[in-house]
């Protein structure tokens, strides 16, 4: 269990280099616990490295990450176990249905009855109607519904969301805003990347502005 | 270490294959059997050697490589998540091969002392890319030895036995183990972020090596089920002294090649990980040394 | 809204239960792809019948070389394709954060592979007696256990190679040009028993090379196992 009062996210001077180039650098931030972070800046500027980072998807190339308080790197498996990822990949396999895709994660997620609880949230990002079609035929908002519901699985401490509103329609963007407000009144610490800075400063209470890899004043 | 490099070695190398070679062709006597042309094994079997010990050497570097940077190998005794007993055999395996690299490790450092200036973190430290360009310049250099080896053994394989090349288990499994190396090569090529290449030429370098022995004894088990083909080299003492002096001659050689090779890899490892230019609208120094020592 | 308990985390069977069937059903939804390999192994085998021309006697001698060349030709194709399907949308990214030990992802993988390779191998044997004029000389039983030893022995560094090529450039060339000639010694005692099992063992040779491959198996599926997390994990 996460210590009590430790911050949601602790970033010590963490670095991520791609051969020569700087996408994260020497970046330091604590985001206190129960804020949520909205993170801005404009494409390249690091945010989709940050959050892969924090996911543990990567591994700094300098300095620490923390989440929850336990160290991103030496104690990986718990960090993954707490935090969820919505990425621009949407981690679904093309040749499995909606409801297979998810029953998948359940399983190895060791929940219980993994095709009820595929099921429940295929209902809850409104996908019942498709739940059997092969996700290769569907659009670009039902693969978003569709991953939203694979990051809901994990029921997770910290949430990242990487462009959650990219590609849905306007119901859609109603729709996730609705969602992420649930996450929120749960007790999910959300840390949102996205264009749309309206809809993203309605929903979070602190802003991170990144450009070149590093933090500047919005 | 520049003098050893510069002067000390190829000197050795220029003599002691000179002499070796001089020896070999004038003094000692021409084999029972085969005559004179028996006397290419003075350059044959020194090649052959000494591309084998290239191939050590890779092996070597590649498993100190994956034990030394930091990640999931040495630690899985640590993450008590599976109590099979296989598991824990295996644990004990690898906790026993990150001793021995650790030692290897710290031997390495006192052969070629690095900059030490941030031992925070060992991906930071240039150590791991110095195995890496080890690994890198052996395997090459092996590749070259024994490219060189199989030509000679052919040359005197066609007089003896009438052939340039026959299936024996010796000829076959130095094929097999050219053919590894041109992989290991290309993969290494194939492969732009270096700390992948690193990581995965590793595994590749390891997965090879083991195979070695194995092909050895498949393919003379395979072999010796059709014909005998032994080729005893009953060599006359007097044979022995020349190639004694040429083999080390020839180990001269290597370590210079090794060391020229090490130094460029080493370059092309520094040139990609070299810091940055300067981001745009960014102050030059904003970045301290300390980080732009991540190489 | 609550949250429930989290549930505990699954060890490193149930895991590789679930992605192994996982990977059965993809394999079941994309039969097209399947069968296709089938093909392709059926059509190399016809090949090398074409190459010899029509002597028999020839043909019959080679029978268990040319098995095993289709099967590894094959393998190529299933092992590459197997790690396509984690990369289109990252998938593998998403098994590795789920989180899922990548130990048991390699599990899955391997023995996914060895289950599709052995099934081909078993349904290419028939036509195989039927092009060739080959027939079962010691036992049936005996040419399964090839079959799966051989099999096995392909999928474990098979595995591991195809990892990696999935990642690099020029990934169809790289997973035959480091795979083949690691698995010669596989390939080689795998030919050898399969020859002796069609045209009578009689100086009793077949133990030895079962051992080899069962000794080659045990050796690459340990390494594997230990390499695997290294190969996927950044």
């Amino acid at each position: 269990m996460p210590a009590p009062s430790a911050p949601a996210l602790a970033l010590h001077d963490v670095s991520k280099r791609y051969g020569r180039r700087w996408a994260v650098a020497r970046l330091t931030y604590a985001l206190p616990a129960g804020r949520s972070l909205l993170l801005t800046g404009h494409n390249g500027s690091g945010k989709t490295t940050l959050l892969r980072l924090v996911a543990t998807a990567l591994s700094p190339t300098a300095g620490r990450v923390e989440v929850l308080g336990r160290d991103a790197v030496a104690d990986r498996d718990a960090v993954r176990r707490d935090v969820a990822l919505l990425s621009h990949a949407s981690f679904l396999y093309e040749d499995l249905t909606a409801l297979q895709n998810l029953t998948v994660l359940a399983r190895l997620l060791g929940i219980p009855s993994p095709e009820d609880a595929a099921s429940a949230l295929l209902t809850r990002v409104g996908l019942t109607r498709r739940s059997d079609s092969p996700v290769r035929g569907f659009s670009a908002g039902m693969r978003k519904r569709l991953a939203i519901a694979r990051l809901l699985m994990k029921t997770p401490a910290l949430a990242l969301l990487d462009e959650p509103f990219g590609e849905l329609d306007p119901q859609g963007i109603h729709d996730m805003e609705g969602i992420i407000a649930e996450l929120k009144a749960g007790g999910t610490t959300v840390i949102l990347a996205t264009h749309l800075i309206e809809q993203g400063m309605s929903l979070c209470e602190e802003r991170l502005h990144l450009q070149d890899g590093r933090a500047v004043a919005a | 270490m520049k003098r050893l490099m510069k002067w000390v070695l190829p000197v050795a190398a220029v003599v002691l294959l000179g002499a070796g070679w001089y020896v070999g062709l004038a003094v000692a006597p021409p084999d029972r059997e085969m005559g004179d042309v028996q006397r290419i094994m003075y350059v044959h079997v020194p090649l052959q050697w000494m591309a084998m010990m290239a191939m050590f050497i890779n092996f070597v570097a590649a498993v100190a490589y994956l034990l030394s940077s930091g990640g999931n190998v040495g630690t899985v005794s640590a993450k008590p998540r599976s109590s099979s007993p296989l598991v824990s055999l295996l644990a004990l395996v690898v906790n026993l091969m990150a001793w021995v690299a650790h030692i290897l490790k710290s031997g390495w450092g006192l052969l070629m002392p690095g900059s030490k200036e941030d031992e925070a973190r060992a991906k930071q430290d240039e150590s791991g890319w110095k195995l890496d360009s080890v690994a890198e310049a052996s395997a090459e250099i092996g590749l070259v030895l024994g490219t060189a080896g199989m030509i000679t053994g052919s040359i005197w394989g066609r007089p003896t036995w009438g052939v340039y090349w026959s299936w024996d288990p010796r000829l076959t499994s130095e094929a097999i183990m050219l053919v590894t190396y041109m992989g290991y090569l290309v993969l290494r090529r194939f492969v732009e972020d270096p700390d992948k290449r690193a990581t995965w030429s590793s595994a590749v370098a390891i997965l090879g090596a083991i195979n070695l022995p194995i092909v050895w004894f498949s393919v003379r088990w395979w072999r010796s089920l059709h014909q005998v083909q032994s080729s005893p080299r009953t060599v006359d003492p007097a044979m022995v002294l020349p190639l004694r002096i040429s083999a080390f001659g020839m180990l001269a050689l290597l370590l210079v090649f090794l060391g020229y090779r090490y130094r460029q890899a080493m370059a092309e490892r520094r040139a990609e990980m070299a810091l940055p230019d300067a981001l745009p609208g960014d102050v030059p120094s904003s970045l301290p040394q300390n980080s732009s020592k991540v190489a | 809204m609550s949250t429930p308990p989290r549930p505990r985390p699954v060890g490193l069977i149930t895991a590789t239960v679930a992605l192994l069937r996982k990977d059965l059903l993809i394999e079941w939804r994309t039969r097209a792809r399947l069968n296709a390999i089938i093909f392709f192994a059926l059509a190399t085998l016809l090949m090398f019948s074409f190459a010899l021309g029509p002597d028999t006697k020839l043909l019959e001698k080679n029978a268990g070389g040319y098995y095993w060349l289709a099967i590894l030709f094959a393998s190529v194709l299933s092992l590459g394709e197997s790690f396509r399907v984690e990369s289109e949308n990252a998938c593998l990214d998403g098994v590795r954060l789920a989180p899922a030990d990548a130990r048991a992802i390699f599990l899955s993988k391997a023995v996914g592979n060895t289950l599709l390779l052995t099934a081909l191998g078993a349904l290419i044997f028939p036509v195989m007696v039927a092009l060739y004029g080959v027939h079962i000389a010691t036992s049936a039983a005996d040419l399964g256990l090839i079959l799966l030893l051989g099999c096995l022995a392909l999928s474990a560094p098979g595995t591991v190679y195809a990892a990696i090529s999935s990642n690099a450039r020029a990934r169809d060339v790289l997973l035959p040009l480091l795979l083949f000639p690691l698995v010669i010694p596989a390939l080689l005692s795998a030919t050898k028993a399969t020859t002796l099992v069609l045209q009578g063992d009689p100086m009793n040779q077949l133990g030895s090379w079962l051992g080899l491959l069962s000794g080659f198996n045990l050796i690459y599926w340990g390494v594997g196992f230990v390499l695997f997390p290294r190969i996927i994990e950044d």
